[in-house]
């Protein structure tokens, strides 16, 4: 695999407001994402895992710019997406799309299959005439696994799993060099998703797709990427090579979590870390570093300075004051 | 492996429940056969559609009438058929002798009453205490199911509470009147992987200490290993494999289980590709003859495509509806042939 970057995070900040009183004043921000750095090279799955209102989403839609950064930095092939107008970022969305978790409210019930996978090939101009578009729809509709006899159909006449397939249709419709898959298969029946991550991974070896995977089973992302990166309230806690992380886990976070994974075979008996209590609100996260109301390995420093981001070798990264002091 | 004790807590008789609706019966349950021992957890185990959660709706007789029925079958609780029991005699098993927690605890909670009020809500219909007796029970539910500061949450609203928390109310109010028997449905299924561990292992440390029987319907086979003694696989409205739960993972009999099993990725062994069972789950509506499976089944000849195969024992304590076990044994040496 090249090891050329196709999408690099610097410093990347969301902040929402939270508005209270009379006058809608802002009293405090939610910190979605706040202050994290990655990078994606060309050609790789990069799973982004963590639990539920960890901000994983928010930086996935950041990162195309469906929401606007507070702060930082978002190079995708050499440009800063920070900068472009609207013009210029139309023009570059043709090269990232995204793939969402819900296939049952991510696809408009009136618009026939055809009109949903052709929107993106009419919007960015990429076929001359109605039937160079049929064609390109026919194909990439045969391409995902789908009969050309669905074409006329509404999405309600389809199952779940069909319905992701749409989905899928429509990210590839324009070419894309990078797709972000928010939990693409969570919604899914279990014998569904092997069908949806199986076409995922024939698509990105035929087309050479980049994928950012946004999820939150770790079975699955485990599966599917070539490097991890772990989120905890907003934050990145550790990103490694899928085999590190999963082999050698550094962060307390990533280690609670791994273990907490039910694992399908009785005769496994695993050294379970339980965490105690439950995700602090991203209002107003903990001091220093946000894991330690929770860490069962938590010091002094630990409340009171934020730990550094760091590499500890191989790209291995991870934010821990414990690993300073090895 | 606890030793289990010969007298059935519920025993479930070729049960049958179907709804009709303007487009058709719905054979949502179709004929299923189960018992629940005293102090085990029958895991049940299926996607979305399969009928387990009717399953369990039936037993507590919260299927609605119309359009839903109970066509045939028993069950069997304390020597009484409920299928025969009036609502009346339900109303004194529910939340008693029998209780039941669901996949989401925010919808499952009445947000205008405080968590207190809605655990004493049971303690007072079932038991013979005053309101005073029934608040300091519902303290103490709250501080058996580990929550922080149980005098002060217990006059908070649920809205309060994060979903964990909401979760363990549920399972505080189920075991306020220490049920002979808890139906979990996909308790864990809404909560974040970290909060689903603490549920699980309360829910196992709560069964050894109440006695209780559980059983657990879900479609995550993780959870199933974790906490089944006995398993039930349902697919289509059936209950197509039933047996113990080392045997169900270490040696799966219906190509469906088998199916299953290769299709999720393992977090402990990495495979290149998954192997996927090709199709969808049959509508409802519209079930295929013969065999449920065969649209999907890669051993399906046509015997399955014309006759249903029922359940049968075919070790002792493993029953499967297959009419080609054979086959799928020659598919698994094949498997670990390929493996060498």
């Amino acid at each position: 695999m090249t090891e050329e970057r196709l999408l690099e995070i610097k410093n990347l900040k969301k902040y929402f407001p939270v508005k209270a009183g009379v006058f809608r004043r802002t009293v405090a921000h939610v910190k979605a994402v706040d202050d994290i750095s990655f990078h994606i090279n060309k050609g790789e799955t990069l799973g982004l895992v963590g639990e539920s209102g960890c901000g994983k989403s928010t930086a996935g839609r950041t990162i195309l710019r469906l929401l606007e950064a507070t702060e930082g930095e978002i190079t995708f092939e050499g440009q800063n997406l920070l900068k472009l107008d609207k013009r210029e970022l139309r023009e570059m969305r043709k090269e990232m799309q995204i793939i969402f978790q819900d296939p049952y409210a991510s696809l408009n019930p009136r618009m026939t299959v055809a009109d949903i996978v052709g929107e993106p090939i009419d919007i960015h101009g990429l076929a001359a005439n109605k039937k160079e578009r049929n064609e390109r729809v026919t194909e990439i509709l045969d391409t995902v696994g789908l009969g050309t006899e669905y074409m006329k159909r509404y999405p309600h006449e389809f199952s779940g799993g069909q319905r992701q397939r749409i989905g899928v249709a429509r990210a590839l419709a324009v070419d894309p060099s990078l797709i972000i898959a928010d939990e693409p298969v969570s919604a899914l029946d279990v014998s569904i998703q092997a069908q949806v991550i199986n076409l995922m991974q024939d698509l990105q070896k035929d087309f050479s797709l980049t994928y950012l995977f946004i999820a939150h089973d770790l079975s699955v992302v485990k599966h599917i990427s070539d490097r991890v990166a772990v989120m905890y309230l907003g934050k990145l806690v550790e990103v490694a090579d899928k085999q590190k992380l999963f082999d050698d886990p550094k962060h307390p976070y990533t280690q609670s979590l791994l273990s907490a994974i039910p694992v399908a075979d009785p005769t496994y008996k695993s050294d379970r870390i339980i965490l105690e209590g439950d995700v602090p609100s991203p209002v107003n996260p903990p001091s220093g570093c946000r894991f330690h109301p929770r860490c069962p390995y938590a010091m002094e420093i630990c409340s009171e300075v934020e730990p550094e981001y760091k590499d500890y070798g191989e790209g291995h990264y991870a934010a821990c004051h414990l690993l300073e002091q090895e | 492996m606890i030793i289990l004790s010969k007298e059935k807590l519920i025993d479930v008789k070729d049960l049958a429940t179907y709804f009709h609706t303007e487009e058709g019966t719905v054979k949502a349950v179709d004929g299923v056969s189960f018992e629940i021992y005293p102090g085990e957890t029958l895991g049940v185990v299926g996607e979305s559609g399969c009928g387990k959660s009717v399953t369990s709706l039936s037993i507590m007789r919260l299927i609605e009438s119309p359009p839903g029925k109970i066509e045939k079958g028993e069950i069997i609780f304390n020597n009484k058929d409920l299928t025969k029991s009036t609502q009346k005699d339900m109303r004194k098993i529910r939340g008693n002798d029998i209780s039941m927690i669901f996949q989401e605890p925010m919808t499952s909670l009445n947000p205008v009453y405080t968590v207190g009020d809605q655990i004493m809500e049971a303690i007072l219909i079932h038991k013979d205490v005053n309101k005073k007796q029934a608040r300091q029970e519902a303290i103490d539910m709250l501080t058996k199911v580990g929550i922080p500061l149980p005098e002060q949450r217990v006059d908070e609203y649920p809205h309060q509470l994060s979903g964990g928390m909401r979760q363990r109310v549920m399972i505080a109010m189920a075991l306020s009147c220490d049920p002979q028997l808890l139906i979990a449905d996909e308790p864990t299924t809404a909560l974040d992987v970290t909060i689903q561990a603490q549920i699980l292992e309360l829910m196992n440390g709560l069964k050894d200490q109440f006695g209780m029987a559980i059983m657990m319907i879900t479609h995550d086979l993780g959870v199933i290993a974790e906490v089944s003694d006995r398993v039930a696989v349902m697919y289509a409205g059936k209950i197509v494999e039933y047996t113990d739960v080392e045997t169900l993972y270490a040696n799966p009999k219906h190509p469906y289980t088998w199916g299953l099993m290769h299709s999720i990725p393992h977090i402990e062994k990495d495979v290149d590709r998954l192997q996927a069972i090709p199709g969808s789950v049959p509508n409802p509506l519209d079930f295929p003859q013969g065999c449920k499976y065969n649209t999907r089944c890669p051993f399906a000849t046509d015997k399955c495509r014309e006759i249903e195969p029922e359940i049968e024992e075919i070790e002792e304590g493993h029953q499967v509806a297959c009419w080609h076990v054979d086959k799928l044994e020659e598919a698994k040496a094949k498997e670990e042939k390929e493996k060498e």
